[in-house]
């Protein structure tokens, strides 16, 4: 390999970089890191827990269990300890493989993220696609595992008493972070949105003044803070290297394996997806260069449900809570359901 | 006595190991601590968000890192 294609790739990865640190994206992912920082750390997980409960009526306990990933876990590392608490002391296998799968896949980073950079349609396929169908994978595990026998203790909850300001200011940030979009759609310029977006950030942060103490200020900040310095490094080497992949893998091979529709293509592409380890966000870069290279929407998708799920560390883990059996099975429907969401969606949408 | 942190790897759950032997050191006091990585006995002590700090068997606090000013004054107590 000579000098100058060496020079070449590293210059091509750095303007991959650049691409995606463009302004309109960082108008998006910075907002969004806030508000994850303002979940992490204002959010009261009790308020959300008790519907966890194994005394929680089903109906209940899957819908939340289903939705509540993008308010509990805004960080990877929270998801598995939740799990196993619900599955060994809450609501039971159901709600806690419904929680599993769903909760990487509508983390709010990445839901954000995914929008801005493959698409709003597959940002919005990767939520819906993701709740519902962990409701249908809970369901199947339960029917497969669930024994009545099991004997679980009521979960304890430590916690302050609910913020009564957090949601009001989730709605802000919302605001903040949806505004520069719409702006964007009604055709506005950089600079009309500058100076609008800019006086409802200072309002923010007014309201979060009177409305929370220095500690919890500081805690929210701090939340962002860790967030920021946990994901950035690895977001911005996944991307430095995606932009190269692009220039260096053959598009014959991607489209060969992953292009087009089939359920084979979107069958590698789940258990590609399942496989590989994908820090949060990486996988936005990844599936975007392979994009670039030949693979369908539809394994995109498929890839997007079943790769922030699984990875090999945390299937080990999984195996360990669950059993072998029990954790097999999970993987496996993941599997499927990836594939088979990936197919229809790609013949729906392409 | 016996400091116990609860946590499954994260990068959180090591913060608060750091920030508990820091603490120890700065008080002085002679002080085991011990990380729990087991999902059970996490569980045993009805804990299910993570980072969490256990002394002597009871349940300081629990998802999120402390400071270390709030871990010398339960270990002053």
């Amino acid at each position: 390999m000579t000098l100058d294609y060496l020079t070449y790739l590293i210059s091509v990865g750095l303007q991959s970089v650049q691409e995606y640190l463009a302004l309109h994206v960082l108008m998006c992912l910075v907002p969004a890191f806030f508000l994850a920082g303002a979940i992490a750390s204002l959010f009261s997980k009790e308020s959300v827990l008790k519907f966890f409960g194994a005394d929680a009526p089903k109906y209940v306990s899957y819908t939340v269990a289903a939705v509540s990933g993008c308010l509990l876990a805004v960080c990877s590392c929270t998801v598995l300890p939740l799990f196993a608490g619900i599955y060994k002391r809450g609501a039971g296998i159901g709600p806690a493989t419904t929680f599993l799968f769903s909760a990487p896949a509508i983390n709010i980073l990445a839901v954000v993220y995914t929008a801005k950079i493959l698409g709003y349609d597959l940002g919005a396929a990767r939520a819906f696609a993701a709740v519902l169908l962990s409701v249908l994978v809970g369901i199947i595990m339960s029917l497969a595992y669930e024994r009545k026998d099991t004997e679980r203790k009521p979960i304890k909850t430590f916690g302050e008493a609910e913020h009564k300001h957090s949601v009001q200011l989730f709605i802000l940030l919302i605001v903040v972070l949806i505004a520069p979009e719409l702006m964007s759609s009604w055709g506005w310029k950089y600079t009309l949105q500058i100076l609008a977006w800019v006086p409802l950030i200072i309002l923010t942060a007014y309201l979060s003044y009177r409305w929370f103490s220095k500690e919890e200020i500081n805690s929210w900040m701090g939340e962002t803070w860790f967030l920021i310095k946990q994901i950035t490094p690895l977001l911005l080497l996944g991307v430095f290297f995606a932009g190269i992949a692009v220039v260096v893998l053959p598009k014959e091979y991607v489209a060969a394996f992953v292009g087009g529709n089939s359920l084979t293509s979107n069958f590698i592409s789940s258990v590609a997806g399942a496989l590989m380890y994908f820090s949060t966000l990486t996988e936005v870069p990844i599936i975007k260069a392979l994009t670039l290279l030949g693979m369908g929407t539809g394994p995109s998708l498929a890839m997007l449900l079943a790769g922030p799920a699984l990875s090999l560390p945390n299937m080990i883990v999984i195996n360990r809570i669950m059993g072998v059996k029990k954790g097999m099975t999970y993987i496996s429907l993941v599997v499927l359901i990836a594939t088979f969401s990936g197919y229809v969606f790609g013949s729906m949408f392409a | 006595m016996r400091i116990e942190v609860l946590g499954s790897g994260c990068a959180k759950c090591n913060k608060t190991k750091e920030l508990a032997e820091k603490a120890v050191k700065e008080v002085g006091v002679d002080a085991e601590i011990v990380k729990v990585e087991d999902f059970d006995k996490i569980l045993e002590y009805g804990v299910m968000v993570t980072p969490a700090l256990v002394i002597d068997g009871d349940v300081k606090v629990a998802g999120k890192v402390p400071s270390v000013e709030d871990i010398k004054k339960w270990i002053t107590k």
